[in-house]
């Protein structure tokens, strides 16, 4: 497979902050990554400097481009939303169809008017008059309209309600996502987006520290709800994290004997936000205890 | 315009980018200073309203005119021509002082305005180069004010010499003197002369120097703007007890030196000969100061995100 990404010992620092502490990144095209990380870990830097928008230290090439060099010629194959409502305030929808029209040579403006059509955004209406969910869906109806290679979403659906967030999701995987096209997305609401990626990474304090793909993480996590009188011996089996849910122990393991765990209770795959608060928990604490 | 996407090859390797499909850059110009257009509406509407005012102001004087022209002025006077010459100039001085006070606002706005609402975020996520975007925002005060404003006191003039010759006709006033005296063509050549090159080049670092400060400013642009010129220029005169940086600062912003004007009587034409202009170092200097503000302008467009 082409790849897309391909950064080698990525480093940014602002004044005496590491926001970056020279991460390594191979995506391939046609994947789904989600880049997930609590706030501060480092996204947003990474994802600036794969946009060209800030200069880096190490290398890295996005579609075999300096995205720091030539962001303008990049920018012809990848879209990307940075934060929700960057669409300037006073754009009317119309204007915003004419300008990408105008600038992009692979904008299909029929596309967009038909996403836009199953809005209720109409034509003649000001960024400011809209909602911040229907921005959002603007926003969106644009970019899908684009025919890119690459799509980085930096918090897409930050503030939108629930069905917001699911239509957007929806449209990205059913209108968009073709199996060719890469799309790397950062958010903190995991849970809505755990079915349609096809990659997972986990960043912390500027590093990484998980990456696989979802089968991957599938086949190596597991969870366990332990019966009572089990809880000791599944504990002796060295679980990643423990946690209780209605009086009953559900502990987290990694690279474990399915069948080893069977026995002592329901096994399922954890979700990514149990897994992150297992992961990026055990990392915190791993690194203070090397502190000391 | 699109490629197809199942013409891409499907396994193209990453060595090699696709062959971009090109809009040519006159076309990305093109849409970029009608994006600023959009955006900045005062460009066009704040001088109209300059233009109406003062039509109603001259409406005013005229009807004024007429009450009382059996007393005021003898049929035939030339004093009714001379009102009318002094409206002109009152009305280019008026247009272009406000377009040049609209120009320095958009200056001042124009990278800081993006980076202030995130929007910057937006225009960065389309194939448009930092270059393209700073030209483009440079092009409304030195090129599209100067010929707006051209085009809106040239209007103006001649609706206020058929507003006054409607009114004043058979009112014992000579209208022809306003027709004559006016002498229309000559009096719109030396303004179009006068608005491209001093407002347009001679005036151009102080542009320059203004989206310079706009792309830089982490707040308060305008006062980034006029503060350190005047702190320098306090602080020569302090220590040095010299005002070179003044005197610098006033010969930019009063234009370049015009020929001596001969008499009452003089030639417009003068004015139009561009070797006076041309051969002055000032420009020169005045055109390399701005050339390099624009270009540190658009590597700090590049640098910088949001605010």
């Amino acid at each position: 497979m082409a790849s897309v990404i391909e950064a080698h010992h990525l480093r940014k620092v602002y004044g005496t902050t590491v926001a970056l502490d020279g991460i390594d990144l191979h995506v391939e095209e046609g994947r789904i990554l989600g880049l997930i990380g609590p706030n501060g870990a480092g996204k947003t830097t990474a994802l600036n400097a794969i946009l060209g928008l800030i200069p880096y230290e190490g290398q890295l090439k996005v579609l075999g481009r300096d995205p720091w060099k030539e962001r303008d010629e990049l920018m012809r194959d990848v879209s990307f939303i940075a934060d929700v409502a960057v669409l300037p305030r006073w754009l009317r929808v119309s204007q915003a169809l004419d300008y990408v029209e105008g600038v992009h040579p692979r904008f299909d403006r029929a596309k967009a008017e038909g996403f836009l059509s199953k809005t209720t955004i109409q034509r003649g209406s000001r960024v400011r008059e809209l909602s911040k969910g229907m921005v959002a869906q603007l926003h969106l109806a644009l970019i899908m309209a684009i025919d890119a290679r690459l799509l980085v979403l930096d918090e897409p659906t930050l503030g939108l309600d629930i069905l917001y967030r699911k239509q957007f999701y929806d449209s990205l995987l059913n209108d968009y996502f073709d199996g060719r096209r890469t799309i790397i997305v950062s958010t903190h609401q995991v849970e809505e987006l755990q079915h349609i990626l096809t990659d997972l990474m986990f960043i912390d304090r500027g590093r990484i520290v998980l990456s696989c793909s979802m089968e991957e993480c599938e086949s190596r996590y597991m969870e366990v709800m332990v019966r009572p009188e089990q809880v000791a011996a599944a504990r002796a089996l060295r679980p990643i994290s423990e946690r209780q849910v209605l009086g009953r122990n559900i502990l987290l393991f990694d690279h474990a004997d399915r069948q080893q765990l069977a026995a002592l209770g329901d096994v399922r795959t954890p979700g990514i936000a149990d897994l992150f608060v297992a992961v990026i928990g055990n990392h915190a604490s791993g690194s203070v205890g090397a502190a000391k | 315009m699109n490629t197809p996407s199942n013409a891409v090859p499907e396994f193209s390797s990453h060595s090699q980018p696709v062959a971009p499909a090109a809009v040519s850059p006159a076309r990305v110009m093109y849409w970029s200073v009608r994006r600023e257009l959009w955006e900045n509406r005062s460009i066009y509407i704040v001088p109209l309203i300059a233009a109406g005012i003062f039509l109603l102001a001259h409406l005013i004087s005229v009807v004024f005119l007429r009450r009382h022209a059996d007393t005021a002025w003898r049929p035939g006077s030339a004093q009714a021509g001379d009102a009318f010459a002094t409206h002109y100039e009152i009305a280019a001085a008026l247009i272009m002082g406000t377009a040049l006070i609209v120009g320095i606002f958009y200056s001042l706005d124009a990278l800081y305005g993006e980076r202030r609402d995130r929007s910057v975020l937006f225009w960065k996520s389309l194939p448009v180069s930092d270059l393209t975007t700073v030209l483009s925002k440079l092009t409304v005060p030195f090129i599209i004010l100067p010929l707006l404003s051209f085009a809106i006191t040239v209007a103006t003039q001649f609706i206020m010499l058929l507003l006054s010759s409607a009114l004043l006709l058979g009112s014992g006033v000579n209208l022809s003197a306003l027709w004559t005296g006016a002498s229309f063509f000559h009096v719109s050549l030396v303004l179009l002369y006068h608005l491209l090159t001093v407002h347009g080049l001679w005036y151009a670092p102080i542009y320059g120097w203004l989206l310079l400060v706009s792309a830089w400013a982490p707040r308060a642009p305008f006062l980034w703007a006029f503060m350190p010129p005047f702190v320098i220029c306090g602080l020569e005169k302090i220590a040095f007890n010299t005002t070179h940086c003044l005197d610098l600062l006033k010969y930019r912003l009063s234009g370049p030196n015009a020929p001596e004007p001969q008499g009452p009587g003089m030639d417009y034409m003068a004015h139009l000969i561009p070797q006076h202009f041309f051969t002055q170092p000032g420009l020169w200097t005045g055109m390399l100061v701005a050339a390099i503000f624009v270009a540190l302008a658009v590597r700090l467009r590049r640098y910088q995100g949001p605010i």
